[in-house]
């Protein structure tokens, strides 16, 4: 019988979540890696066995953990049980975590710090992992300060794709949270189009694997910078796509929420009725490439829902027009956000769409929104959802 | 044998208990501690001092016999009392918390 499975990152570790088909009955593992802050956990389309967490923390810096059982067992890459890659005393080979920028012999570029001033690349975390859809063994890191990892070894080793930060990267500035690279989208008809988002610099789209990048961000107007309408620096918080659609993109930026449908060449709003257009998720239904779903955040300062009312918005038309879903959520005194990587849907009849909060709490809708339900409501604060189906 | 005495996060992505006890060949420095811990437990490589630049972590900091040797050359030769084990080598986490 099919089923899913949530991989679950918190600021605490990160939890596996499983059910069958039906949705209703769950089982909940972990915490993993407890103490540590899981930025993000993905499973290969592939091989849904094959999971890359990143694990994370300020003290102790960065750590890539893979499970090739489905999350029951974990390790570093490049020291799998049972296999010889120890060393001599016996210890596994933690080769996984580094990260080096690639300045082909050159000095370090600077980006712009929060105060204008140019500030040399330092890596920090992961913020997010993007498996290869064809290759168990590739996989894309999205990383602050900003760049695009690649490993063809399972994680073991990673290299950075750096004509990306040559696309004008001593223009770009971090946002709140940081310089995050936060969306890896791979054609799913052109593997070598990918297409990424930085806060705070915008979306980049390369059609040759990496080797070159162009800025993708016409159409986008964001009144909080000098220039509203700058090729770069725009705070573009998630980019959502369907499978069946890959030059349709949807966006929720720092404020509206837009759409393209010639591959970011040209975007245009499709905010509409949206009580707020500030948010961060976005996501698609797995099965209408024109449904679309958003959270509306109240912002600037605040970051919880508007009006203490927990609620998804869905579009059927695109965008533009756009309904609450609000059964099984909470209506009163909710005060929660939804982190940018905490939305995600599964591949069902009925589509599943699953949600996760700075409250602990993690929502699955097995109607495609129409109700929700709590899978768990007490976890450490979720930084990311990912939904395997499982056959 | 060097005595380190790592913190508790650290200890459990190493598979360890209590102090971790090394061999150091030549003078016992930082440099040459951290360099042997890393040798036999791979998987803190990262942990505590940069993979690229090698430097100390911003969040931790180092003790020998109840100095804070952080912002000493990792050259500088350790206390005799650490280069023989009477006292650890302490790597400590800052008190970020509240």
């Amino acid at each position: 019988m099919s089923g899913v499975r949530v991989l679950v990152g918190t600021r605490k570790g990160a939890f596996v979540l499983t059910a069958d088909g039906k949705r209703k009955k769950w089982d909940v593992s972990g915490p993993h890696f407890a103490g540590w802050e899981i930025y993000h956990l993905k499973g290969s389309p592939v091989d849904p066995d094959r999971i890359y967490c990143s694990q994370s923390n300020s003290w102790f810096g960065q750590i890539i953990q893979r499970s090739d059982d489905g999350g029951k067992t974990w390790h570093q890459p490049g020291t799998p049980a049972g296999q010889e890659l120890k060393n001599p005393e016996g210890f596994p080979m933690g080769e996984s975590n580094k990260f080096v920028y690639d300045t082909a012999g050159q000095s370090l570029t600077t980006h712009q710090w929060y105060d204008g001033t140019q500030h040399p690349w330092e890596f920090k975390r992961v913020w997010h992992l993007e498996p290869s859809l064809s290759d168990p063994e590739i996989v894309y890191a999205g990383v602050e300060d900003a760049a695009l990892f690649r490993s063809t070894d399972g994680g073991k080793n990673w290299h950075e794709l750096p004509a990306l930060r040559a696309q004008q990267g001593a223009a770009w500035m971090p946002g709140a949270g940081g310089m995050g690279l936060h969306t890896i989208l791979i054609d799913p008809k052109n593997p070598d189009r990918i297409y990424i988002a930085i806060s705070a610099a915008g979306a980049f789209r390369t059609d040759d694997g990496g080797k070159h990048w162009k800025p993708i961000n016409r159409g986008l107007n964001s009144r909080y910078i000098p220039n509203p309408t700058a090729e770069i620096g725009h705070c573009v918080h998630r980019i959502a796509m369907h499978p069946s659609k890959p030059n349709t993109l949807f966006m929720q930026k720092h404020w509206d929420v837009l759409r393209t449908d010639d591959a970011g060449d040209n975007w245009h709003e499709v905010s509409g009725n949206l009580p707020t257009d500030f948010g961060f998720v976005v996501d698609v239904h797995a099965h209408e490439p024109e449904t679309v779903y958003v959270v509306p955040i109240k912002s600037d300062a605040e970051h919880y829902v508007p009006d203490g009312k927990l609620r998804v918005y869905r579009s059927k038309t695109g965008g533009n027009e756009w309904e609450p879903l609000t059964k099984g959520l909470p209506q009163e005194h909710c005060y929660v956000n939804v982190l940018r990587d905490a939305m995600s849907v599964d591949q069902l009849d009925s589509c599943g769409v699953y949600f996760g909060t700075t409250g602990g709490q993690v929502y699955c809708s097995a109607d495609a929104g129409d109700s929700w339900a709590a899978i768990v409501r007490d976890l450490p604060a979720v930084l990311s959802v990912e939904v395997q189906t499982l056959s | 044998m060097i005595r380190v005495e790592l913190p508790s996060p650290l200890r459990r992505l190493a598979g360890v208990e209590g102090e971790v006890t090394l061999d150091v060949p030549g003078p016992v420095t930082p440099r040459t501690i951290l360099d042997a811990l890393e040798a036999r437990y791979p998987m803190l490589r990262g942990t505590i001092r940069d993979r690229d630049t090698g430097k100390r972590r911003p969040m931790l900091r180092f003790f020998a016999c109840e100095e804070d040797v952080s912002h000493e050359s990792v050259d500088q030769p350790l206390p005799s009392a650490v280069a023989t084990g009477a006292e650890p080598f302490l790597i400590v986490g800052a008190v970020a918390g509240g």
